[in-house]
C-alpha cells in the first residue's frame, strides 16, 4: 500500500493552466473555488452597483426597466449560488480534512468536477447578456408563471441551476463521506471542530434540497417547451405550486448559506477569546434542530398567495420556533467571550460584526414571521434589508473572518493587520448605511424589485446608494490584502493564534504541506 | 485501523472531470437550443457523445485502479458512503414530482372546481382525479400536436401492463439477488446466469413501456400535454423509465465485468452498488404503481 | 480632560438632538415606519410591529450590552486572564426556555390579528379584481360597473423631462371607488402573471393568482384617497402599476356609482355606430397609448427581440383576421395578452385599426366595432 502511495507521488505533476484544470487535491480545489466565489461576488456586485445607481434618484436614469429586472435577477441568482455557496464549499475542502486529520478528500476526482462544474454554469447565466431577449428577469426566485414568458435566457438559467445542483449534490456528497470515513482514529464526531459538524449538517440539507430544486426547475422547462401544465390552472395545475416547491427548497438553501458561516464562528470566537467554545454539545444539537426545522417553515416566503389559515398559523409558529436554537448560538458565542482574554484582530473583528448584525438580520426575520406584519412588509425593501442583514453581514461576513482567520495556514504569511482592519471597518460601516435605510423604505411602502419609485423614498435611496457604493470599493482593500500575503510577508507560525485549538494549527506547519496528513495524527 | 497508514488511495491529476464538464455545457447548450427551436440541437448529441467517453474514460480508470488492488477497505467504504447519498439525493428528486402530484391531485384540482374560484373562472367544471384541468389538453398550445378540442383522454389502469411491470421489478429485484448470493459463493455461473436474466428482465419491462407510451399517444389522447394527469403521469414514469435505462446499462456494464472474471466474493463494491440502484428504481415503481397507476 | 469629555457630551447631545428632530420630522410623513393605520386590522399590524420591535430591541440590548461589557472588561490588553468554563447546563435550559415564553407572547396576539384579517364573512360589497401586465381591472357586479386603472403618471417625469409631481407613480387614470366604514371584500385574480394588490394604509395585501380567485377584505375608516403598488414582480412593467382608492361618503359614492352607470349606457351605444377611419384613428391612438406602448413603444417600433414592432409588421399590415385574432386572443407564453376580455368593441376595432394606419403602416383598412362584436361568442 506503501508502495502504490509513493508511486503516484513519483509521476510530474502537471503544471501551469493544466495543473489547476486537472487537480484532484483539495487544497488546490479549495482555491479555486474560494477565486471563483471572489469572481462571482465582484460580479454580482457590480451588478448591484448598477442597480443602485439606478434607484440613486427617482426616474430612469442608467437601465431600462427590463434590464433593472434581469440585474436584480441574476445579482441574486449569482450571489447565491456563485458567492456564496462556492466560498463555504472552498472552506469545507481547505479545512475539512485538516481539522480531521484526513489526508485529502474522501473522492478527489469527484471534487475536482464539482468545482468544474461551476464556470459552466456561470457561463450560463452571465451569458445571458448577449442572447437574443436579453437576460432572464423573472427575479431568482423564478416564479411560474412570470418565468414562462421571456426568452432562451430563461432556459439557460434553468440548464445553469441543473449544473448548479449536480455540483453541489457530487460537492455534499464528498463532504459526508469524508466527515463519516475519513477521521483520523480518536477523531470522534463529538470531538470534531464545529465547522466540520456545521458542514456535515449543511451538506446533509444539499442533498436534500438541491434536487427538488432541479425538479421544479424541470417542471418550468417541460411547462416552457413540452406543453405541460403543472403551473396552468387552465390545465389543472397551479402557480403557487411552484412556489411550495421552490421554497421547500429556498428556505434550507438559507440555512446551506449561513450554517457553516455559524461554524466559521465558532472557530474564531474561542480562538481569541483563548477560551474552550461554550456549550459545544448545545451547538451541535442546535444546528441540527435549525437544519431539521428549516424543512417545515418554507411557506413562510408565501404569506400573501392566500393560503387557508390554518397553514399560515402553522408555519408562523414554526418559523418563529428557529429563533430558539438559534438563540442558542448567539448567547453560547457571547458566553464564549465571557470572562475570556480577547485580542481584536481582524478575523474577531469580523466575527463580532458578524454575531451582532447576523442577530439584526435574525430579529428582522422574525419580523417577517409574524404573519400580519410579513402582509405589509412581503416583498418590500424591509425583506431586502433582512436578508442582506443575514447573508452580507452574515453569511460574507463570516467568509471574510474565515479568510483572515486562515490565511496564515493557507499562504504561510501573516496578512497586513491594518489594512485588514481598515476592511472590517468601513465595511461595518458602509454596509449599515447601505441596508439600515432598506428598513424605513420597506415600511414607508417601497415595494422589491423595481427601477423607479415616489419622491418620499428619494432620500433613503440616495443615502442607501452611497453606502453601497463605499461598501463595494472597500472590497478592493480585501483583495490587496489576499494578494499581499500571497506575495510575501511576515511568515506565519504553525500556530499564530494563540487560543486556536484544531488540528490544521495543533499538528501541520503554515503553510500546510499539500497533503494535509499523509499519516493520520495522533490524537489524545 | 491499520490500512489507514498512508494507504487511502489519492488519485493523481486527472483530466475527466473537464471533459465532462465540457460535455455538460454542450449538452446545455444544445438543449436550449432545441427547446427554442434554433439551430445547434446536434450539440445535444455531442454532449452526450463526450459524456459517454467521459464514463468510458473515468470509469475505465476507476476499474482499472480497483482490479489492481489500489482501493483499501476505507476506500471501499468510502464508496458505500457515496453511493447511499447519492441514491437519497435522487429519492429527493422523486420526491419533488410526487409532491406535484399529492398538491395537484388533493388541493389545486379541487380548488379549480370549488368556491368563487370555480364559479367566476371555470364554471361547469367538476374536479375528479384523472383531470387534464378545466380546459384540458385543447390549450396545450403551440409547442405539442396535440388536436385542439380533444378535451377526451384515458386514464392509464393499472392492471393490464404496469401490473405486469410491477411483477416484472420485482422478479428482477430477486434474480439480481439471487446473482449476488452466487457471487458471495463463488458461483461464476450462477452470477452470470442470473444478472444476464436481471437485464432481461430490466429490458422487458423498458418494452412494454415503451408500448405503454405509443399507446397513450396514439389511442389514448394521452400525452405531456393531458393537463395535471398528463404532466404527472409523464414525467413520473418518464423519469423512472429513465432511471431504469441508466440501471439496466449499470447491469451490462457489471455483467461484462462479471464475464471478464473481475469482483471476488469479498471484495464487489460495484456490483452492490448497482444492485442498490436497482432496488432503488424497484421501490419508486411500487410507490409510482400505487400513486400513480391503482390510486 | 475634563473639557475634553464635555465637549463629547455636548456634540453628543446635538447629535441627539438633531437626530431626534429629524426622526420626528421623518415620522409625521412615515418615512420610517409604516403609515398612518386606516383601518381596524392596519392599525392592530401597526401596533404588533411596534411590539414585537421593541421586544427585539429590549434583547438586543440585554444579550449585546452583555458582550460588549465583556469586550470592555475581559480584554487580554488589559491584563484579564482567561476563565475555563465551557458549560452550564442550568444556564442553557434558562436561555432556551426564555426565548421561547417570549415567543409564544408573540405569537397569541398575532393569531388574533390573523383570524381577524382573514375573515371575509359578511362583507357589505365585493368587487372583483383582476391583475393585467401592467394594469388593474375592477368589476362591481351588482352594480354592473367595470374598468381598467392604468398608470396615469407622464413617460416624461419618468425619463427625467418634467418635474416630478407629488404622487409620482401612485396616480391612475381610474381609481377604485368604495363608500367609507363599509366591509369591502375583495375577490382577487390575474390574467396572465401573478400581481399583488397591496394598500398599506388599510393593512391589506394579497397576491393576484391567475386560474385562482383568492379572497381579502378591507374597511376603510376615513374618506380620502389611499394608494398602494403592485407588490409582486410581474415583468418589465411591475414598478409601475400603482393602484388608488378613493374613499366616499355613501352619498357621494351613490353618486358615482350613477354616473358610471350612465357612462357605461352611453359606451353601449357608441359600439352600435359606425365610424369613420380618423375617428378610429383618432380613438385607437389613445387606447394604444395607455394598453399597447408600454411594450410596443409609442413609435411603434417595439423592442425586439422581446417585443416585436408593429411598425412594418407581417400581421399589423397583412391579414386582418390574423391581426383581431393575436389582439383578441394574446398568444400564449408571451408577454402579448389576450385584450378581447379586457378592452371593449369600440377600442378594440379602434387600436386594429390604428394600428394598421400608423407608424407608416398604410393598410387603409377600417375595422368596425360591429366587426369585434361578431367574433365574440
Ligand atoms: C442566510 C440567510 C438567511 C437566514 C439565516 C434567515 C433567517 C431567518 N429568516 Fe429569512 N430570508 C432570507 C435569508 C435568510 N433568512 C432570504 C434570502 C429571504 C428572501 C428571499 C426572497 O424572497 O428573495 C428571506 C426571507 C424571509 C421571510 C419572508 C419574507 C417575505 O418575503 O415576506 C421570512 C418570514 O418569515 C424570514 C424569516 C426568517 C427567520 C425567522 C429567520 C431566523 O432563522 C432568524 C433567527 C435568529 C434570531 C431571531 C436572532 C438571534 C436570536 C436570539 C438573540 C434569541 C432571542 C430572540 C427572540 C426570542 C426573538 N426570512
Ligand atoms: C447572497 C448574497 C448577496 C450579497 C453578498 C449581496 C450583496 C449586495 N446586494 Fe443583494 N441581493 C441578494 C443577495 C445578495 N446581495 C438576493 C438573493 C437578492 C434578491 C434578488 C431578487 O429579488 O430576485 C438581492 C437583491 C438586492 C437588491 C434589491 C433589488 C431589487 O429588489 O430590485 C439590492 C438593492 O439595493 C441589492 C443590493 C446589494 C448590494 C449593494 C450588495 C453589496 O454587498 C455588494 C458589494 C460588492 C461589490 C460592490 C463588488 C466588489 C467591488 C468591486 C467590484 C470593485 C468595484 C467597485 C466600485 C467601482 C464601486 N441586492
Ligand atoms: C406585455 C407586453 C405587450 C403589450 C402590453 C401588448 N403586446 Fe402586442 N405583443 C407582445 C409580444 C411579446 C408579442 C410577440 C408575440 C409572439 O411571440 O409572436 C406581441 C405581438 C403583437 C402583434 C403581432 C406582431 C407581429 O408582427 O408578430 C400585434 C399586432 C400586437 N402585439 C398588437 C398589440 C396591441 C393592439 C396591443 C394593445 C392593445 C398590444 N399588442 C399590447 C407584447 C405586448
Ligand atoms: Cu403587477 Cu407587479
Ligand atoms: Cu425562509
Amino acid at each position: 500500500m506503501e508502495a502504490t502511495h509513493a508511486h503516484e507521488h513519483g509521476h510530474a505533476h502537471p503544471t501551469g493552466l493544466m495543473r489547476w484544470l486537472t487537480t484532484t487535491n483539495h487544497k488546490d480545489i479549495g482555491t479555486l473555488y474560494l477565486w471563483f466565489s471572489f469572481i462571482m461576488l465582484l460580479t454580482g456586485g457590480v451588478m448591484a452597483l448598477l442597480i443602485r445607481a439606478e434607484l440613486f434618484q427617482p426616474g430612469l436614469q442608467v437601465v431600462e426597466p427590463e434590464v433593472f429586472n434581469s440585474l436584480t435577477t441574476l445579482h441574486g441568482l449569482i450571489m447565491v449560488f456563485g458567492a456564496i455557496m462556492p466560498a463555504f464549499v472552498g472552506f469545507a475542502n481547505w479545512q475539512v480534512p485538516m481539522m480531521i486529520g484526513a489526508p485529502d478528500m474522501a473522492f478527489p476526482r469527484l471534487n475536482n468536477w464539482s468545482f468544474w462544474l461551476l464556470p459552466v454554469a456561470a457561463v450560463l447565466l452571465i451569458g445571458q447578456f448577449f442572447v437574443p431577449g436579453g437576460a432572464v428577469a423573472g427575479g431568482w426566485t423564478m416564479y411560474a408563471p412570470l418565468f414562462l414568458q421571456g426568452g432562451i435566457a430563461n432556459d439557460m438559467t434553468i440548464f445553469a441551476v441543473h449544473i448548479l445542483g449536480i455540483s453541489s449534490i457530487m460537492g455534499a456528497i464528498n463532504i459526508i463521506t469524508t466527515i463519516l470515513n475519513m477521521r483520523a482514529p480518536g477523531m470522534t464526531l463529538m470531538k470534531m471542530p464545529l465547522f466540520v459538524w456545521t458542514w456535515l449538517i449543511t451538506a446533509y440539507l444539499l442533498i436534500a434540497v438541491m434536487p427538488v430544486l432541479a425538479g421544479a426547475v424541470t417542471m418550468l422547462l417541460t411547462d416552457r417547451h413540452f406543453g405541460t401544465h403543472f403551473f396552468n390552472p387552465a390545465g389543472g395545475g397551479d402557480p403557487v405550486m411552484f412556489q411550495h416547491i421552490f421554497w421547500f427548497f429556498g428556505h434550507p438553501e438559507v440555512y446551506i448559506m449561513i450554517l457553516p458561516a455559524f461554524g466559521i464562528i465558532s472557530q474564531i470566537i474561542p480562538a481569541f477569546a483563548r477560551k474552550p467554545l461554550f456549550g459545544y454539545a448545545s451547538m451541535v444539537y442546535a444546528t441540527a434542530s435549525i437544519a431539521i426545522l428549516s424543512f417545515i417553515v418554507w411557506a413562510h416566503h408565501m404569506f400573501t398567495v392566500g393560503m387557508p389559515t390554518s397553514a399560515q398559523l402553522f408555519f408562523m409558529y414554526a418559523t418563529m420556533l428557529i429563533a430558539v436554537p438559534t438563540g442558542v448560538k448567539v448567547f453560547n458565542w457571547v458566553a464564549t467571550m465571557w470572562r475570556g482574554s480577547m485580542t481584536f484582530e481582524t478575523p474577531m473583528l469580523f466575527a463580532i460584526g458578524f454575531v451582532s448584525l447576523f442577530t439584526i438580520g435574525g430579529f428582522t426575520g422574525l419580523v417577517c414571521a409574524i404573519t400580519p406584519v410579513d402582509i405589509q412588509i412581503q416583498d418590500t425593501y424591509y425583506v431586502v434589508a433582512h436578508f442582506h442583514y443575514v447573508l452580507v453581514s452574515g453569511a460574507l461576513f463570516a467568509i471574510f473572518a474565515g479568510v483572515y482567520f486562515w490565511l496564515p495556514k493557507w499562504t504561510g504569511h501573516m496578512y497586513d493587520e491594518k489594512l485588514g482592519k481598515l476592511h472590517f471597518w468601513l465595511s461595518a460601516i458602509f454596509f449599515n448605511i447601505a441596508f439600515f435605510p432598506m428598513h424605513f423604505l420597506g415600511l414607508a411602502g417601497m415595494q422589491r424589485r423595481v427601477p423607479d419609485y415616489n419622491l418620499q423614498f428619494a432620500d433613503w435611496n440616495m443615502v442607501s446608494s452611497i453606502g453601497a457604493f463605499g461598501f463595494g470599493l472597500s472590497q478592493l482593500i480585501f483583495l490587496a490584502v489576499v494578494l499581499k500575503a500571497i506575495k510575501g510577508g511576515v511568515k506565519a507560525e504553525a500556530k499564530p493564534w494563540e487560543g486556536a485549538d484544531s488540528l490544521e494549527w495543533t499538528h501541520l506547519p503554515s503553510p500546510a504541506p499539500y497533503h494535509s496528513f499523509e499519516t493520520p495524527p495522533v490524537l489524545k | 485501523m491499520s490500512e489507514h497508514q498512508g494507504g487511502y488511495y489519492l488519485p493523481q491529476p486527472s483530466g475527466w472531470p473537464i471533459v465532462g464538464s465540457v460535455a455538460l455545457l454542450l449538452f446545455a447548450s444544445g438543449m436550449v437550443l432545441w427547446a427554442n427551436r434554433l439551430p445547434g440541437g446536434w450539440l445535444v448529441l455531442a454532449g452526450l457523445a463526450v459524456l459517454f467517453y467521459m464514463m468510458f474514460g473515468w470509469f475505465g480508470r476507476v476499474i482499472e485502479e480497483s482490479e489492481s488492488g489500489k482501493y483499501n477497505d476505507q476506500v471501499d467504504r468510502s464508496f458505500r458512503w457515496g453511493m447511499t447519498w447519492f441514491i437519497f439525493s435522487e429519492v429527493m428528486f422523486f420526491a419533488a414530482f410526487f409532491g406535484a402530484l399529492f398538491y395537484l391531485r388533493v388541493l389545486a384540482v379541487p380548488w379549480l372546481g370549488s368556491g368563487e374560484t370555480g364559479a367566476m373562472l371555470w364554471p361547469g367544471y367538476t374536479p375528479s382525479w384523472p383531470t387534464a384541468g378545466p380546459l384540458g389538453p385543447s390549450l396545450a398550445g403551440v409547442d405539442t400536436e396535440v388536436p385542439p378540442g380533444s378535451n377526451q383522454f384515458s386514464s392509464m389502469g393499472a392492471w393490464g401492463i404496469p401490473a405486469l411491470n410491477t411483477l416484472i421489478l420485482l422478479t428482477s429485484g430477486l434474480t439480481v439477488t439471487i446473482a449476488h448470493w452466487g457471487l458471495k459463493k463463488n458461483n461464476r455461473t450462477q452470477l452470470v446466469v442470473w444478472l444476464f436474466l436481471t437485464i432481461c428482465l430490466g429490458l422487458l419491462f423498458l418494452g412494454l413501456q415503451s408500448y405503454e407510451y405509443v399507446h397513450a399517444y396514439t389511442r389514448m389522447g394521452l400525452t405531456l400535454g393531458a393537463g395535471a394527469y398528463g404532466a404527472t403521469f409523464f414525467m413520473l414514469t418518464g423519469f423512472h423509465g429513465l432511471h431504469v435505462t441508466i440501471g439496466t446499462v449499470m447491469l451490462i456494464v457489471i455483467w461484462l465485468r462479471a464475464l471478464k472474471g473481475h469482483f471476488t466474493p469479498e471484495r464487489h463494491f460495484a456490483f452492490e452498488a448497482v444492485s442498490w440502484y436497482w432496488h432503488f428504481v424497484d421501490v419508486v415503481w411500487l410507490l409510482l404503481f400505487v400513486f400513480v397507476y391503482a390510486l | 480632560m475634563a473639557s475634553k469629555s464635555r465637549g463629547l457630551a455636548v456634540g453628543a447631545l446635538t447629535a441627539l438632538m438633531t437626530w431626534g428632530a429629524m426622526a420626528a420630522a421623518w415620522a409625521a410623513e412615515s418615512k420610517i415606519n409604516l403609515p398612518t393605520p386606516q383601518s381596524q386590522v392596519a392599525r392592530e399590524i401597526y401596533d404588533l410591529h411596534i411590539l414585537i420591535l421593541w421586544v427585539c430591541v429590549g434583547i438586543f440590548v440585554v444579550v449585546f450590552g452583555t458582550m460588549f461589557y465583556s469586550i470592555w472588561k475581559h480584554r487580554k490588553s488589559v491584563g484579564h486572564q482567561p476563565a475555563h468554563f465551557h458549560e452550564n447546563t442550568k444556564l442553557e435550559v434558562v436561555w432556551t426556555i426564555i426565548p421561547f415564553m417570549i415567543l409564544v407572547g408573540m405569537a397569541i396576539p398575532s393569531t388574533k390579528t390573523i383570524l381577524n384579517m382573514r375573515d371575509a364573512s359578511n362583507p357589505d360589497m365585493t368587487v372583483k379584481v383582476t391583475g393585467y401586465q401592467w394594469k388593474w381591472e375592477y368589476e362591481y357586479p351588482a352594480e354592473g360597473i367595470r374598468f381598467l386603472s392604468t398608470l396615469s403618471t407622464p413617460r416624461d417625469e419618468i425619463e427625467n423631462r418634467a418635474q416630478k409631481g407629488e404622487h409620482y407613480l401612485l396616480e391612475v387614470d381610474n381609481p377604485l371607488v368604495v363608500p367609507v366604514g363599509k366591509k369591502v371584500r375583495l375577490l382577487l385574480t390575474a390574467n396572465d402573471v401573478i400581481h399583488s394588490w397591496w394598500v398599506p394604509a388599510f393593512g391589506i395585501k394579497q397576491d393576484a393568482i391567475p386560474g385562482y380567485v383568492k379572497d381579502a377584505w378591507f374597511k376603510a375608516e376615513n374618506p380620502g384617497v389611499y394608494r398602494g403598488v403592485c407588490a409582486e414582480l410581474c415583468g418589465k412593467d411591475h414598478g409601475f402599476m400603482p393602484i388608488v382608492v378613493e374613499v366616499k361618503t355613501q352619498e357621494e359614492y351613490d353618486k358615482w356609482v350613477l354616473a358610471q352607470k350612465s357612462a357605461k349606457a352611453a359606451a353601449v351605444a357608441d359600439a352600435n355606430k359606425t365610424y369613420t377611419l380618423d375617428e378610429l384613428k383618432a380613438k385607437g391612438e389613445t387606447v394604444y397609448k395607455t394598453h399597447c406602448a408600454a411594450c410596443h413603444q409609442p413609435d411603434g417600433k417595439g423592442l425586439p427581440p422581446a417585443f416585436p414592432a408593429l411598425a412594418g409588421s407581417k400581421i399589423a399590415t397583412g391579414d386582418k383576421a390574423a391581426h383581431i385574432d393575436i389582439v383578441m386572443n394574446g398568444k400564449a407564453n408571451t408577454a402579448m395578452a389576450a385584450f378581447g376580455k379586457q378592452l371593449s368593441d369600440v377600442e378594440l376595432a379602434a387600436v386594429i385599426t390604428y394600428e394598421r394606419n400608423a407608424f407608416g403602416n398604410a393598410t387603409g383598412d377600417v375595422i368596425q366595432p360591429a366587426d369585434i362584436k361578431a367574433l365574440r361568442k
